[in-house]
């Protein structure tokens, strides 16, 4: 589905063209705190069992979507709706439909895993023997048995973060919404998080839906949208989205990458970007180029890398800007 | 409607557990009043020359109700303050997104402080003899009764200055401000007899007076049968009741609103 085409169509169209096995359709999204836009016109839609990213540094609008996602907020314009219910109403039986887990730690960490779970399950309208059994369920899938009656504070972050999870997916949400899930974990928890997300998609089919500014994350989703500003740039397979820079990326830099540049500039056949003091070039066998550039310019240069193009290089080219040093604005006023 | 008890039973149980878990709200909402009692109780006493009904009460004897009554809030108080930092922490984001209404997250956080309060009034309470208070099986039953009320109108009150506010210094401002005042004028600290004219009708105007009132009576009750006729009576359970259920109706129309945008 393309969703490029998106803003043209007018929300009763959308309405229309989201089908069974759409989990969540957006239009036109938008939203501002006072005079801050910080959504400006924002429209996607993702599959069932897909597993699905907003990445985008922050400032990009990525926790506003997600606040809307999760009913914390109400779109003031635009739709959205989930499961083919419009999530402006909120209705109880589609909050039952979302699991949520916040960037901040929703889970009381002054009781046991178990304790949480089952304040967490009665909320959701689960009881007696049925919400026990979930809750071990929980327990086994996500591999907190031997903390089950430990207190939460108790436990690294990884586990933490592993709690937070069992608890959105006690009642068995088909969709399940994750704002940076895995901040504050190193890239190893990171990984072992994200397997449980892919084991969760496996074994019953839940859509995925999470933000993230983490490109090795982003890479290991079904689709990444990427936002800047408040819009979103693109949305494809991040594999699809590196192929779109055509060959290889160098990045060169230098004490003087103004001087640098210009001199680049003319030496060099291809194109030569500056982006916040860095200079890079996109060409096919940019290897050819390293060694060009090294021997022509070796006195004034500090560092020459080359590689295949990353998620950070798609967001370069889509933006302009670097992905680290672009959140000028945060998200929050 | 087993679903609706269950998932403010949750709460309850959770606002308990916390508080269990913290020796130090334990001791400090209990400690606090009782070295208020003693130390003012030893200090006044001297001055205290009440007319009217009071005339021949020793000040510890006048204080002791107050001193119930401050327990109540500060427990109240220390809830109120457990749940700004639970939005705070995160933990009561989960909760707003949960299919709940506002009116369940209310009721369990007031529900559960209101018993918290009236397990510290209760320990409180195992004191009267010591203000010179013989209580009647009667007369537990109806200051219980009362407690419960009044620690249910006082969480009430706190959760609706705090259900939106965005730190624990801001409740500490509207703590002094509000809560504090509305003790001190409740003829908790001294009888509206012989004050001022305008000190007289800030009292009456003031719900906590009633229920003060109200809590008085029940100390003394000899046998449980009530003079509700009596309009005074009547009066103060109307209006302890009534100032009850607004504050938790507006602590309900508050939460309602949501959390704050960030």
């Amino acid at each position: 589905m393309s969703e490029a085409s998106l803003p043209h169509l007018s929300a009763v169209v959308v309405a229309e063209r989201a089908n069974a096995t759409d989990a969540i359709v957006a239009h036109d999204l938008r939203f501002s705190y006072g005079a801050h836009e910080v959504l400006r016109g924002v429209s996607f839609s993702i599959s069932k069992g897909e597993i699905f990213c907003f990445l985008g540094p922050n400032g990009s609008g990525k926790t506003t979507l997600f606040k809307l996602l999760s009913t914390l907020a109400t779109p003031p314009r635009g739709t959205l709706s989930v499961l083919g219910q419009d999530l402006r109403e909120a209705s109880r039986g589609l909050r039952r439909s979302l699991g949520v887990v916040f960037q901040k730690p929703a889970i009381d960490t002054k009781l046991t895993v178990l304790e949480n779970l089952r304040c967490h399950g009665y909320l959701y309208g689960l009881h007696g023997l049925r919400l026990q059994e979930r809750a071990q369920a929980m327990v086994e899938l996500l591999d907190l048995r031997q903390y089950a009656t430990a207190r939460v504070h108790t436990l690294s972050g990884g586990f933490q973060r592993r709690v937070e999870l069992a608890k959105a997916l006690l009642h068995e949400p088909e969709i399940l919404v994750l704002d940076e899930p895995s901040s504050g974990l190193d890239p190893g928890a990171r990984r072992d998080f994200f397997n449980y997300l892919l084991k969760l998609r496996a074994s019953r089919g839940v859509t995925v839906v999470l933000t993230t500014h983490h490109m090795d994350e982003a890479e290991r989703c079904d689709r990444v949208a990427v936002l800047h500003h408040g819009r979103m740039v693109a949305v494809a397979p991040a594999a699809e989205l590196k192929q779109r820079i055509g060959g290889d990326v160098v990045v060169v830099r230098g004490a003087h990458p103004e001087m640098l540049w210009q001199r680049l500039k003319q030496r060099l056949a291809c194109p030569v970007a500056l982006i916040d003091g860095t200079l890079r070039l996109e060409a096919p066998r940019g290897y050819l180029l390293v060694a060009q550039i090294v021997e022509a310019f070796g006195e004034e240069i500090e560092s020459v890398s080359f590689g295949k193009p990353t998620l950070e290089d798609v967001f370069v080219q889509l933006t302009g800007q670097r992905f680290f040093g672009a959140g000028a604005e945060t998200d929050q006023p | 409607m087993t679903e609706l008890g269950l998932q403010i039973w949750s709460l309850w149980q959770r606002e308990l557990k916390r508080f269990a878990r913290q020796r130090s709200r334990l001791i400090g909402a209990l400690l606090q009043p009782v070295v208020f009692w003693l130390l003012l109780g030893a200090g006044l006493g001297g001055a205290f020359r009440p007319t009217g009904a009071a005339a021949r009460m020793t000040y510890m004897e006048y204080f002791y109700p107050g001193v119930i009554v401050l327990v109540l809030l500060f427990t109240a108080i220390f809830s109120t303050i457990s749940t700004i930092e639970d939005r705070r922490e995160g933990f009561l984001q989960g909760v707003v997104v949960a299919p709940i209404s506002p009116a369940v997250i209310v009721l369990g956080q007031a529900l559960g402080s209101t018993t918290l309060a009236l397990c510290e009034g209760s320990v409180f309470l195992a004191l009267a003899p010591a203000a010179g208070i013989s209580l009647t099986p009667a007369g537990i039953l109806a200051t219980t009764a009362t407690m419960t009320l009044i620690a249910f109108a006082l969480t009430g009150l706190g959760l609706a200055l705090a259900w939106r506010m965005e730190s624990t210094q801001g409740f500490h401002a509207i703590m002094n401000l509000i809560l504090i005042p509305i003790w001190l004028l409740s003829g908790a600290f001294f009888p509206s007899v012989g004050v001022p004219g305008w000190l007289r009708a800030v009292m009456s105007v003031n719900p906590l007076t009633y229920a003060m009132e109200l809590l008085r009576k029940s100390l003394y009750l000899q046998s449980l049968h009530l003079d509700v006729g009596s309009g005074q009576t009547g009066l103060a359970i109307g209006v302890t009741v009534a100032f009850s259920l607004l504050t938790v109706t507006l602590a309900i129309s508050v939460a309602r609103r949501g959390l704050p945008a960030s």
